[in-house]
């Protein structure tokens, strides 16, 4: 298949084709629609999501105590409305997977990836429509069989979302065990397969499709943002299948690569020789550099969004890509410092301190590169905005304790306590949700041709920034205290019963908390219909996508494609009436490109 | 807003748009990252396989011993003899892609038809040797015995060589079951196949042959396998003695430790079903080539996608290769 005849191909995109409810609506191939479905999908899960941990939050605010939200909610699983141990495992665990993947991975970078790749680089739509329609639509599946394995007779996964083995690896050791764990399993097996699609999409998108005039040094940072977070995805996500299927044939053949000699229940079974530590490094070494998909994006949405808000140049635009870069490679040599309990040789140990701290340097950059792009801006403090100052404030708050636990001799103290689960709730999870939220109020009008309410978000970001202080800052005082994460219950410790109080209050903020995101399903879903209309370019911004008219076509532009004359932070530049100069107008004469 | 002025300043210094970096096609790029994306879930399992291997660093099975048969040579050992042959046939198909691809930048379908098939006439050798290892390796060799613990306790003679169970083993005529089939028993239920022998049968056995010592797993500083001596191996098999094991399956394994067989079966396998979708893919081409497709758009480039693929698969069997076989 010739390269030209394809791009030609693209050119000719809105010409033609006519479109029914099916091609436009489900089975799309349209950039924009498929960026839509996935942030639908995402929010569903998201709402499945948030609402398991205001259900096991509650169970450890008011331990063991009759519920009647538990006997509505789950059922047999809570017997008399007193939550089953079995259930609350399966709900964290749960939690875990559908926030980190289905949310944060697929709803935010299948969200922002597939809207903002082609239109902020200036592409008809994404090198292969299809395979990007087929990305969607395994993500969509894996989605379904994850959900319907809440409704296994004998309970979903269980065992943790790092699904460690033996606890996953022998079908008869837990009841979320057996087919629960399977169904898992599935959906992430078909879940990786989505990401490879959409990663391989996004790369090949960004190094080929772009417009004349868009050179890397360009790109605006989300791009850039966008670009690299495929690039980890295509390395880190295989090594993840690499370890699913060595656990699917320990679980369904018998073989025994994780598995070591094993009593179950008085009975010998015959494994013998593996190690569930070889299982860690496998996940950890997806899994850390998962953190930094779901974070980088985010990270990229912030920066954008920053600088048209401060209208003020991006600060450190080359750092900015170098610190992207130098956190992307250390993001796959850190893997160890979740493991520094395994029993792992203490020198190795060091080794992954040193390089775990050696991160902090790009984050700091990056920290201040945003402190210093708000500085005496002309700040426009509208909700993305101010989201997206939450995302900094969370980001450094949640990194100082990264460096605590980063450090070996530190971290065997407050391991697996509820400090590690405050950093990286907020590091990790706030932040990314602030930052997908920022680039949702943001990108609304690109996205439904209406602007969200603006009070409304108010009323969200408020909220939901004290809720979210409220819920993880006093966890790191639990955690220091010793109190340890995915206990079902804490009252059988008397050591912990000064810190019981402390667990009522962080559950009133997350029952609050989760409740006031309904004023944003509210305004996201009301403003489709009811909105006020937006205009081309809402926040007056440079970029290429606040060039194509606000009604989407496919193929994006009507005529010709833009060619791009500058960077994409040419805000307030000296010389210019206004205050932005979008990236397809030319050099005046005598204007010199600025030095970035 | 005048899109279409160009600016001459920056005319030269950046990049023109509507080109490709490196000269590749969307596609072609796609199949690069694709087997980026492949050659980590591959150097996930080899890892793994090294992980698990250093940790029986002096028990794992020698491969010269355990690779020693060629098709129609029974009876000899000639380590690695196959498996160098398999190997050149997959290389020779890598040489004969290469041509493929080249006969397909100068348009020229007769050539391309010829070596594309040549390639789908070498994967398909490959995956057939592959399953005969594979069915040599589970049918198995000599038997052995395992032990309470777990290990592999092997016979060999007095001079060191390898002695098989059937060489000096009876079995007891009136055993006191037999093989479970469907039709001399229940027809739904179904049993793994029996052992020939029982650990009794075998002991008797050692005890009859004066010439017959136990070899375990457990290697020496020069590398070889421990033989114990007369006293030691009736003493170790009358004690630690715990099933006959023949041949080898997830389970157990007859060379020594369960993991080798289960690595093995699991990379091999692994990268068998890499070669056979990569045949797949192949034959597809090939009827493309043949019905003239490529001919018609000018353009032999999806001859040269699987071709990227095809010659990743070879790479990777290079490394599973030298890493199962000869190290």
């Amino acid at each position: 298949m010739s390269a030209h005849a394809d791009t030609h191909a693209h050119d000719d995109h809105g010409h033609h084709h006519k479109e029914t409810f099916v091609t436009k609506y489900i089975f799309s191939m349209d950039h924009k629609m498929i960026a839509k479905q996935y942030l639908v999908t995402g929010t569903i899960m998201g709402v499945i999501g948030v609402m398991m941990s205001l259900l096991f939050r509650m169970q450890i605010a008011w331990p063991e105590q009759p519920n009647v939200l538990f006997e509505a909610l789950l059922g047999k699983w809570a017997p008399d409305g007193v939550m089953d141990a079995d259930i609350y495992l399966a709900l964290v665990t749960i939690h875990g997977t559908i926030m980190v993947f289905f949310v944060l991975t697929a709803g935010l970078s299948g969200t922002f990836s597939n809207l903002l790749i082609p239109l902020q680089i200036g592409a008809r739509d994404m090198a292969s429509g299809f395979l990007n329609m087929v990305s969607y639509w395994l993500f969509f599946v894996s989605s379904i069989i994850m959900v319907i394995s809440l409704f296994v007779e004998a309970g979903p996964a269980a065992a943790g979302w790092t699904i460690y083995p033996p606890l996953s690896a022998l079908p008869m050791a837990q009841g979320g065990s057996g087919a629960g764990m399977t169904l898992w399993l599935v959906s992430m097996a078909i879940f990786i397969a989505s990401s490879l699609l959409g990663s391989l999409n996004y790369v090949v998108t960004v190094l080929n499709l772009r417009t004349k005039g868009m050179s890397m040094t360009r790109l605006p940072l989300t791009i850039w943002a966008f670009f690299v977070t495929a690039i980890i995805g295509i390395i880190s996500f295989p090594v993840l299948l690499s370890a699913a299927l060595l656990l699917i044939m320990d679980r369904s053949f018998g073989t025994s690569f994780f598995l070591s000699d094993i009593f179950i229940q008085g009975e010998v079974l015959h494994y013998q020789g593996g190690s569930p530590v070889l299982f860690e490094h496998l996940f950890w070494f997806l899994g850390h550099p998962e953190v930094y998909i779901v974070i980088l994006p985010a990270m990229g949405l912030v920066s954008e969004i920053m600088a048209t808000n401060s209208r003020k140049p991006i600060f450190g635009y080359r750092a900015m890509i170098a610190s992207i870069l130098a956190i992307a490679f250390l993001s796959t040599i850190v893997w160890g410092h979740h493991m520094f309990v395994s029993g792992m040789n203490p020198f190795l140990g060091s080794v992954f301190t040193f390089t775990t701290l050696l991160i902090a340097i790009p984050s700091a950059v990056k920290a201040f590169n945003w402190i210093t792009t708000i500085w005496k801006g002309n700040l426009q403090m509208n909700p993305a905005m101010l989201f997206s100052i939450g995302f900094v404030s969370t980001f450094i708050t949640g990194g100082l304790t990264g460096i605590i636990l980063g450090d070996s001799a530190l971290d065997i103290n407050v391991h697996d306590t509820y400090f590690v689960v405050a950093h990286f709730h907020l590091v990790m999870g706030i932040s990314a949700l602030y930052g997908m939220f920022a680039g949702i109020y943001h990108w609304y009008p690109k996205m439904y041709g209406r602007m969200l309410n603006k009070n409304l978000g108010y009323i969200h970001f408020w909220i939901t920034a004290v809720c979210a202080y409220g819920v993880f800052f006093p966890m790191h005082f639990i955690g220091m205290a010793g109190l340890p994460r995915r206990y079902y219950t804490n009252s059988n410790f008397p050591l912990f019963d000064d810190v019981s109080n402390v667990n009522v209050i962080i559950t009133i903020f997350a029952l609050i908390g989760g409740v006031v995101q309904i004023v944003y399903l509210y305004n996201f879903f009301s403003s489709m219909y009811y909105g006020k209309k937006a205009t081309q370019n809402p926040w007056r911004a440079t970029t290429l996508e606040w060039t194509t008219p606000v009604e989407h076509i496919h193929g994006n532009w009507p005529g010709e494609i833009p060619h791009v004359y500058r960077w994409s932070y040419d805000y307030s530049k000296p010389g210019h009436d206004v205050d932005f100069v979008p990236q397809n107008v030319p050099l005046k004469d005598g204007e010199e490109e600025l030095q970035h | 807003m005048s899109t279409t002025v160009v600016n001459v300043e920056t005319e030269g210094k950046t990049w023109g748009g509507g080109n490709e970096p490196l000269k590749a096609s969307y596609g072609k790029m796609m199949m690069w990252f694709f087997i980026v994306s492949d050659a980590l879930t591959f150097s996930g399992f080899l890892a793994a396989y090294g992980f698990s291997r250093f940790k029986f660093i002096d028990s794992w099975p020698i491969a010269d011993e355990v690779f020693t048969h060629v098709p129609f040579l029974h009876g000899q050992e000639l380590p690695m003899i196959y498996v160098a042959f398999m190997t050149f046939i997959l290389i020779m198909s890598s040489v004969t892609m290469v041509l493929a691809v080249d006969a397909g930048h100068h348009l020229n379908k007769a050539k391309v038809t010829i070596y594309m098939f040549l390639t789908i006439i070498g994967g398909l050798i490959f995956v057939g040797s592959q399953a005969w290892e594979w069915a040599t390796f589970i049918k198995g060799d000599y038997g052995a015995i395992q032990t309470k613990g777990g290990n592999i306790l092997q016979f060999v003679d007095t001079e060191g060589h390898r002695v098989a169970l059937k060489d000096f083993v009876v079995a007891n005529a009136d055993a006191d079951r037999t093989q479970h089939e469907r039709d001399n028993g229940l027809w739904f239920v179904s049993e793994g196949t029996l052992p020939t022998y029982t650990v009794e049968e075998v002991l008797h056995g050692l005890e009859k042959h004066d010439n017959i010592l136990v070899r375990t797993q457990t290697l020496t500083e020069e590398g070889h396998k421990t033989v114990l001596t007369r006293a030691e191996s009736i003493k170790q098999l009358k004690e630690n003695g715990k099933a006959v094991v023949e041949g080898a399956n997830l389970h157990v394994n007859e060379y020594g430790s369960p993991l080798f067989a289960d690595f093995f079966f699991f990379i091999t396998g692994f990268h068998g079903f890499h070669v056979f979708s990569g045949v797949v893919l192949n034959i597809i081409i090939f009827f493309n080539v043949v019905l003239g497709t490529y001919e018609r758009r000018k353009s032999y480039e999806m001859v040269e996608k699987v071709g990227l693929y095809w010659h990743f698969v070879d790479l990777v069997w290079v490394f599973v290769f030298t890493f199962f076989y000869l190290v």
